[in-house]
């Protein structure tokens, strides 16, 4: 596995003040997802032939270069070859909205303010092609989420949900994803839950969906009710996970089971 | 119109025996489920998939509702020659589908 | 009342982790006893014909994290020409709410005798791989693969 980012990560780590933990996972043994699936689902993930996300990159792609009716299309205001860094550089602060943005937002908002579309959230269809699309385009890229000083209040308080205990199974996610990555749940394999393959062909889904979907699915797991829909916990969470995850290899869209 | 993904070599020799990896977005819904508000889904799935080149079928399948969502099919084909290889799926409430490729042989 | 997990495996949490690793390394039985549908499902399909064991292989996992879709190839030993070729494969299942899974039709044109699809599992079960040749003769192939279910309930 590549650690390309792992020392930028050690100090980026360091330089946003985290409460770090000794039973967090250490930045140099972050594992993706990918790594704790069994070899038919990996090979599934690894070959665009078989790759369900493929059905929707292949929308994706066509859908960036269609001009929207009295609008234009995404290839018109975005260079060939600018999609490849898309990705990799969020969740990034919005000086409009005076927050951080996830890339599915990100989308979401340039199709109504500039192609006059209607939002959809992140598992509307033409978002999760787009998603799809532009997940691809950054594969293999080290995930470099902005480092705005503006996004570390948010990250702090993503942090602190991650270790809260929730729900009637009363479980914090670092409990899981930190103490017992590699142990299993039921039958089923517990991983360090980086996003690095969203948006992903879930076959518990039997469909693609996107990160605010899965961790909506970790809430109701514990039996938690899950933050209303648009709550700024969904956002802190994701900005706390690309930090987390910051460094590690980009390798949507993914299949996971 | 369902969106479908075709691979195959695009250029192959001609006698040389092939794989052809198809998938359609279908959900594939086996009537064996009920919605959040426990109603019975009814079953909408595709049940027949042919491949045929210059007209005439090479590869056949039936598909039941236990096969998965999203339907992969690969077959083996030994490259006759030039040609149209078309794809054609079948299923519920009428589905019906081709997709056609103009096989250029080296 | 709420119990809240301990962040430490119970001891009986670890056995049935072991019991079911055990459980992934079972060999497959040459000769399982099936379920009178099933062998009534493989009867009707063979028409008369005895399946004899070899020639087809059922390639699939034999551990599965998730039974919606499950990678699955068939394969059978057969030149493919015009007097010796397979006709016909069959995958029947055991636990689904129907026997079939997916039945292929081949001839020489193919080449090798090959086909890969994914199938849905309800549960751990037996699967029947069958293979019906030119000459009339029937082959089969059965396993049994583990299904595991996710581990938390989505709503």
């Amino acid at each position: 596995m590549k650690h390309p980012g792992a020392a930028l990560s050690l100090c980026v780590l360091a330089a946003v003040a985290s409460s770090a933990q000794a039973t967090d996972t250490a930045p140099q043994a972050r594992r993706s997802g990918t790594e704790f699936m069994s070899p038919a689902l990996r090979a599934l993930q690894a070959d665009p032939a078989q790759n369900p996300a493929q059905l929707w990159v292949k929308d994706g792609e066509a859908l960036w270069s269609r001009a929207m009716p009295g609008a234009k299309a995404c290839a018109d205001c975005h260079a060939d070859g600018s999609q490849r860094g898309m990705a990799a550089r969020h969740p990034a602060w919005d000086e409009r909205l005076a927050r951080p943005v996830t890339l599915a937002e990100r989308i979401d908002q340039c199709r109504q303010r500039h192609q006059h579309q209607q939002p959809q959230g992140p598992d509307g269809p033409e978002l999760l092609a787009l998603a799809a699309y532009l997940a691809e385009a950054a594969r293999g890229l080290p995930w470099a989420p902005s480092d705005d000083p503006r996004l570390l209040p948010w990250q702090q308080r993503g942090e602190r949900l991650w270790r809260q205990r929730m729900g009637q199974l009363n479980l914090a996610c670092t409990q899981c994803h930190d103490q017992h990555a590699g142990a299993r749940l039921g039958g089923a394999t517990i991983p360090q839950a980086h996003p690095t393959g969203y948006p992903s062909y879930r076959l518990e889904w039997q469909t693609l969906g996107s990160l605010p979907r899965r961790l909506r699915g970790c809430l109701v797991g514990v039996r938690a009710e899950p933050f209303a829909p648009g709550a700024d916990e969904w956002l802190a969470l994701e900005v706390f996970l690309a930090r987390r995850a910051a460094g590690m290899a980009l390798e949507g869209p993914a299949v996971r089971p | 119109m369902a969106r479908t993904l075709i691979h195959l070599p695009p250029e192959p020799k001609r006698g040389e025996v092939i794989d052809i990896q198809v998938t359609i977005a279908h959900p594939m819904e086996t009537g064996f489920r009920s919605n959040d508000q426990g109603v019975p889904m009814q079953r909408d799935i595709l049940t027949h998939f042919e491949c045929r080149f210059e007209g005439r079928t090479v590869f056949r399948a039936e598909l039941h509702p236990a096969i998965a969502a999203n339907p992969y099919i690969a077959f083996a084909w030994r490259v006759e020659g030039p040609g149209t290889l078309s794809f054609t799926w079948e299923g519920d409430k009428g589905f019906q589908q081709t997709e056609t490729v103009a096989l250029k042989v080296a | 009342m709420s119990a809240a997990l301990t962040a430490h495996p119970t001891r009986r949490q670890m056995l049935a982790a072991g019991g079911l690793l055990a459980l992934s390394v079972r060999p497959a039985a040459a000769q399982a006893v099936l379920e009178p549908e099933l062998r009534e499902a493989i009867a009707r399909w063979c028409q008369g014909a005895v399946p004899q064991t070899g020639r087809i292989t059922l390639d699939i996992a034999p551990l599965v994290e998730n039974g919606n879709a499950v990678p699955v190839t068939l394969r059978v030993a057969s030149p493919m020409t015009p007097t010796d070729h397979v006709r016909e494969i069959a995958v029947f299942n055991e636990r689904n709410p129907l026997r079939d899974v997916v039945r292929f039709h081949l001839g020489p044109a193919n080449g090798r005798a090959e086909a890969s699809t994914r199938i849905r599992l309800a549960t751990t079960q037996h699967l029947v791989a069958l293979a019906r040749m030119a000459d009339g003769s029937v082959w089969q192939h059965s396993l049994e693969v583990i299904v595991t279910l996710a581990a938390c309930i989505e709503g």
